[in-house]
């Protein structure tokens, strides 16, 4: 093995500056062999810290290889590729470079063997996502871009303050498992936490995906929240406040996808809800439920991505976003309504799709250590998915009511993509042995019983029925949900204008005598400090020089005295 | 939907419709039949009870939409709220 291994992330960091340099036929073979190329580093990596070296007094290992790394990094890098397929035509060149710096990133914070390494790559992400969703063009996207860089940049600022912290206390910046048990280890986890889109700062993410371009939403969807998940499952295995956290996420998402009109907000909550299911799993932090965990990230980063590109081919085709303005679409976009309800079965853990054959390591971890409520919790939250995505999301856009709409189907390159990712959403569901033999820890575990089949087709059917039952009570409204971030759009900024007219108000009573007594002030002061004060003013070079010859001979003077 | 002409897709014929319906109702009252010759072994006895998850999933569906029902008449807003 060569002695300094470079990290799989610089060949997308390079990839994407040759993508803005080359133009034609050049650059689309880019696009696609970085990340083929960069797939190959990643299995070259061994288990164990492959680079190591000093800075500023710290050994930093910005390589470091273990099964779940490479399996993250691994999928991160399909979802790349597939991504950039579903995106080269019609993305912006600076969307594609930030999209591949994006997910150098994501396999940057992959294999960081340690917090300064894992801190530099989590803001690369922070920083180029927000790039992505600026793509979008709009004015909308724009200040939702805002609001997401400064939510990221203090989540940042907060997992910064924890790896100083836990440097203090233990001397090593290390990434191994810790608990959340003193300020700095606190600080780490909210950090991630906040990546993650965990609650009260989950609103980010309903708020900036959907303002992306079709393509740029496919990128987002993949990467942030699913390394916050392997950055979990590495530092903070088991830590019992997840599965709280967890359970929130589940049904936060759920709840708030049902209230929603917006198609890709829609899919933006129900990301939240399904690293909901990855978080309670590393709250439980066995074995099995760590490999549920990562081989629910794995299906999940396929079929969330399909369901951004069928969301996205629509958003694409007709410019419209809201449920109330779709319908119908099956007519004229049959390959992107099948793969739609591909990606909405998987998402509902059917049998036959990946969702089934991962979810459910994730319910049986919960049954192994006995616990009943979480296992009934998680139960109805598959339920709740079925409702909430998998009909939902297909039945408002494809079929509900004939909206008049005609559009053309998919281009070839995003309905590629398509059938791509559709493909692997039943192949894990088919032969989960592929997926299971690549898991962090060894497993034996039939995903096929005739009973768990049963229980989840009535589970899930029975739940359809209640959706159509409902379908009077879950008519679209054009409205918007309230979240936790109306506390920084509304609250704090009129807080922070009844301050400005508190100050504004106590001037004007202070009356017209202390009013000219401070303009007064502020006259002298700008006599002395303003532009041509006598403390501010420039000197003429010359006149500076004669007083520099008079000081310093007045100072030679009185040395010699 | 129903009162499409025939002309329309086959999908959104109001006979196909009625077909989905009864097709669909037939496929849920064969999953909870199928139990009888598929026993459902429970992890925590009562999931191993007849059609427990049938009616565990409908239950828990309709509990959901009544809950997002009540929160959205405290936190629905018209959907041009921030924009000002």
């Amino acid at each position: 093995m060569i002695d300094v291994f470079l990290p799989p992330a610089f060949i997308l960091i390079f990839a994407a500056i040759l993508i803005g340099l080359l133009r034609g036929h050049l650059r689309t073979a880019v696009i696609f062999l970085a990340p083929v190329l960069a797939l190959w580093a990643v299995w070259q990596v061994p288990d164990g810290v492959v680079t190591s070296m000093g800075f500023l007094g710290y050994t930093i290992e910005p390589v470091e290889g273990s099964p779940v790394r490479r399996l993250f990094a691994t999928i991160f890098l399909i979802m790349a590729f597939v991504g950039s397929l579903f995106a080269y035509r019609q993305a912006r060149t600076v969307e594609m470079m930030a999209a591949f710096v994006y997910a150098a990133g994501a396999i940057g914070t992959a294999f960081a063997g340690d917090l300064i390494t894992l801190f530099v790559f989590w803001e690369l992400m922070a920083i180029f996502s927000t790039v992505i969703v600026w793509c979008g063009g709009t004015e909308a996207a724009r200040k939702a871009g805002i609001r997401y860089a400064i939510l990221h940049l203090i989540g940042g600022v907060i997992l910064k303050i924890g790896i100083v912290g836990v440097v203090i206390q233990t001397g090593s910046v290390d990434v191994q498992p810790m608990l959340a048990n003193s300020f700095a280890t606190w600080m780490i986890l909210i950090g991630l936490l906040i990546n993650a889109a965990a609650p009260p700062f989950s609103a980010w993410l309903s708020d900036a995906y959907p303002e992306a371009t079709p393509t740029g939403a496919v990128f987002l969807s993949a990467f942030t929240t699913k390394t916050a998940v392997l950055a979990l499952i590495l530092l903070y295995p088991g830590e019992p406040i997840l599965i709280g956290v967890g359970l929130f996420m589940v049904f936060y998402g759920i709840i708030y996808a049902l209230l929603e009109n917006n198609a890709r907000r829609i899919l933006s909550y129900s990301i939240v809800n399904q690293v909901g299911f990855m978080v309670v799993a590393i709250g439980i932090g066995s074995e099995l439920a760590i490999n549920g965990a990562a081989a629910h990230a794995v299906a999940h980063i396929i079929y969330k991505g399909l369901l951004f590109m069928a969301a996205g081919v629509v958003v694409y085709r007709t410019g419209l976003h809201k449920c109330t303005d779709l319908g119908g679409l099956f007519r004229t976009m049959p390959l992107t309504c099948i793969c739609g309800i591909i990606g909405a079965l998987a998402i509902s853990s059917f049998p036959l799709t990946s969702g089934f054959t991962t979810k459910a390591l994730i319910s049986q971890a919960a049954v192994a250590d006995g616990l009943v409520v979480i296992y009934f919790l998680l139960a109805a939250a598959s339920a709740g998915v079925f409702l909430h995505a998998g009909i939902k999301f297909p039945w408002f856009v494809f079929f509900q009511k004939d909206s008049g709409l005609r559009p053309k189907d998919a281009p070839w390159n995003m309905g590629l993509a398509m059938v791509i990712f559709a493909s692997f959403c039943i192949i894990l569901g088919v032969f989960p042995q592929l997926l299971y033999q690549l898991l962090p820890y060894p497993l034996e575990y039939q995903a096929y019983t005739p009973s768990k089949v049963v229980f989840y087709l009535q589970l899930l059917l029975f739940s359809g029925l209640a959706f159509f039952l409902l379908l009077p009570a879950m008519k679209r409204t054009l409205t918007i949900t309230l979240d936790t971030d109306w506390l920084w759009r509304v609250l704090f900024v009129r807080m922070g204008n009844g301050v400005y007219a508190l100050i504004e108000s106590t001037g004007d009573a202070l009356g017209n005598q202390a009013k000219s007594r401070l303009n007064a002030i502020q006259q002298r002061a700008r006599r002395l400090w303003g532009n041509q004060g006598v403390f501010a003013r420039s000197w003429l070079i010359g006149s500076t020089a004669i007083w520099i010859a008079v000081l310093l001979s007045g100072y030679v003077l009185i040395y010699y005295l | 939907m129903n009162s499409k002409p025939d002309s329309d897709h086959w999908l959104v014929r109001a006979s196909t419709i009625r077909g989905f319906w009864i097709g669909g109702i037939a496929v849920l009252v064969l999953t909870v039949v199928a139990q009888l010759f598929i026993p459902i072994k429970g992890y925590f006895v009562v999931d191993g009870w007849l059609g427990f998850a049938a009616i565990f999933g409908f239950v828990s569906c309709v509990l959901m939409v009544i809950v997002a029902k009540i929160m959205g008449k405290l936190l629905k807003r018209e959907e041009h709220y921030y924009d000002d």
